[in-house]
């Protein structure tokens, strides 16, 4: 068990913002805290590294309660992404990514060495980019400095509130994709903060659905789409295209059947969702399309009616 | 501040008004030929009762040591309100503040005078107290310039509040705070001259002699030396700012 919250309450100004929240995030868990503004996902992930203190109930982190820690030592051993990144201006970007590793303590050469490690990392090559000011970096490079400085110095749990929120849609979608890396290959425990539906099924193991302080919904994306256990639930994600949601959630990899006469005209990878697979035949007026892999060798094909009916 | 100038030329700016500031002040009297042609109405058309570079050394001891004490009264006084207890001052200190700029010398030194008698020392305590109020609007600005997300992702990372700052806040406040430096020490070398009515030596003396005894040459001396200090220490503050230019610009970018 990673951290656990036990009836943690949390009020402001006398109104509870959040109410008797119980949860269990396991090692390893991308959790997504999903909702709307107002709903407390922020204060339940700033509970966690005491950026906000709770008023009620416990939090553990590793077994043990929050309070026990040394406020420094936990927050040392937590990385914190956010929305507006908070690079130190006056420091470069290795500098920034060595902020926590020098506070431990590490010696020049190891921070160096975790500089670079991290820098190829997140796609920037340290040659070019380690001794940059932060105002020399586009909004995305400056967020995966931002990351690159929240895991530096290995910590048990990164914690990102709506870290991709002020980006174009193109630079955000090659973070997400870069955050789904890192977490595959380091299988670290992330609490991820956002209000976007589609980047929570995204990247979520789990979502947690939260509405004004109490947990509506927990479960992996396809459960929440699948059962919806009540109105908001349905209606925060989408009622009208809670199926098409679905079927992007899925590959068709594993729908793929022998050729039954001609090859199909069309093609498209093997990595396709039933999503990108579907609209592919409505752009194209076709109902059945060849699957091909890398290479271009084709590995079999896919038909409508097979993919929907399943 | 000019920032399109360029450094090489703001360096030979500076070096230029020191020179003429300095062949002024020591070779005031060999100007005598020039002033007398310029006014040949007056019997003595060059101040040579002291030295002017004597005065001249005087007036910037007097500053250097008022601005001092001014700099570090006020910065420590905006530091301390970073920290828990010295919070609650500082919208006491924002007042005050704000209320110096309202404040005329010449009243600082008139309540000084009958508090510490005439001489150095009411000179001394009105310049230290009339500098500290640009220093410590200064700091508190700087301060407040420090972007809210930098600070949280410093507390976030586990850095303690010593080292947000001294790592964090000091640094990113740093323009400003030399900024509201410059204009204190530029507007505390005016206000010396004032001081020399309650006796202590400055560059004021002449043109004070020559404003009572209608000498005009006297006070034209005094002004040009007076007013090439002031040029010249502006200057060397603009220097001192490019040179911390590379380590701080970021922050106009940021945020």
């Amino acid at each position: 068990m990673m951290i656990r919250f036990e009836h943690t309450r949390k009020l402001y100004d006398g109104a509870a913002a959040i109410t008797d929240l119980n949860l269990d995030i396991q090692q390893g868990e991308l959790l997504v805290l999903l909702g709307p503004s107002g709903s407390g996902k922020s204060t339940v992930l700033k509970m966690v590294n005491r950026m906000v203190s709770h008023d009620g109930g416990q939090i553990l982190f590793k077994g043990k309660d929050i309070n026990s820690f040394n406020l420094q030592d936990l927050r040392r051993r937590m990385g914190y992404a956010i929305q507006s990144v908070g690079l130190f201006p006056h420091r470069t970007v290795a500098h920034n990514i060595a902020t926590v590793p020098k506070l431990l303590g590490w010696d020049a050469q190891r921070v160096q060495a975790r500089v670079n490690e991290l820098l190829t990392l997140l796609a920037l090559d340290p040659e070019q980019y380690a001794s940059r000011y932060p105002h020399q970096l586009s909004g995305g490079q400056q967020q995966r400095v931002g990351v690159a400085r929240a895991l530096a110095a290995d910590p048990d749990v990164l914690l990102m509130d709506e870290p991709f929120g002020a980006l174009d849609p193109v630079t955000r979608a090659a973070l997400q994709i870069a955050l789904q890396k890192i977490h595959r290959a380091t299988g670290k425990t992330i609490l991820f903060v956002t209000h976007d539906i589609d980047e929570a099924l995204l990247l979520a193991t789990r979502i947690v659905l939260l509405n004004h302080g109490h947990i509506a919904q927990a479960g992996t994306p396809l459960e929440l789409l699948q059962q919806p256990a009540n109105d908001f639930v349905a209606d925060f994600l989408g009622r009208a295209d809670l199926g098409l949601k679905q079927l992007s959630l899925r590959a068709i990899a594993s729908h793929i059947k022998a050729i039954e006469g001609t090859e199909p005209k069309h093609a498209i990878a093997h990595t396709a969702t039933f999503r990108e697979a579907i609209s592919h035949m409505a752009t194209l007026h076709v109902s059945t399309l060849s699957v091909v892999d890398e290479s271009g060798t084709v590995l079999g094909q896919v038909q409508a009616a097979d993919l929907l009916e399943n | 501040m000019l920032p399109l100038q360029q450094p090489r030329y703001r360096a030979n700016r500076l070096g230029f008004s020191v020179a003429a500031l300095l062949l002024l002040a020591y070779g005031l009297p060999y100007f005598q030929p020039l002033f007398a042609a310029l006014y040949p109405d007056l019997p003595r058309p060059v101040y040579l009762q002291e030295p002017m570079a004597e005065l001249m050394w005087q007036h910037i001891g007097l500053v250097s040591v008022s601005s001092a004490l001014a700099v570090l009264v006020a910065t420590l006084a905006g530091l301390a309100t970073t920290t828990e207890t010295g919070r609650a001052f500082k919208p006491l200190m924002e007042t005050l503040a704000g209320m110096g700029q309202t404040f005329p010398p010449v009243a600082v030194l008139a309540v000084a005078v009958p508090a510490v008698g005439f001489g150095e020392l009411p000179a001394l305590l009105a310049l230290s107290i009339f500098g500290v109020l640009p220093v410590l609007q200064a700091t508190l600005a700087g301060l407040a310039s420090v972007p809210t997300p930098v600070l949280d992702s410093a507390r976030a990372m586990g850095m303690s509040p010593r080292h947000i700052l001294t790592e964090v806040q000091m640094p990113l406040a740093l323009p400003l705070w030399l900024a509201g430096v410059r204009t204190s020490v530029v507007v505390n070398i005016g206000t010396a001259a004032i001081a020399s009515t309650v006796g202590a030596k400055t560059l004021g003396l002449p043109i004070i002699v020559g404003l009572s005894g209608f000498n005009t040459a006297y006070v034209l001396q005094g002004a040009m030396v007076l007013g090439l200090l002031a040029i010249a220490a502006d200057l060397a503050f603009d220097w001192l700012a490019l040179a911390l230019h590379g380590h701080t610009r970021s922050v106009d970018n940021e945020a």
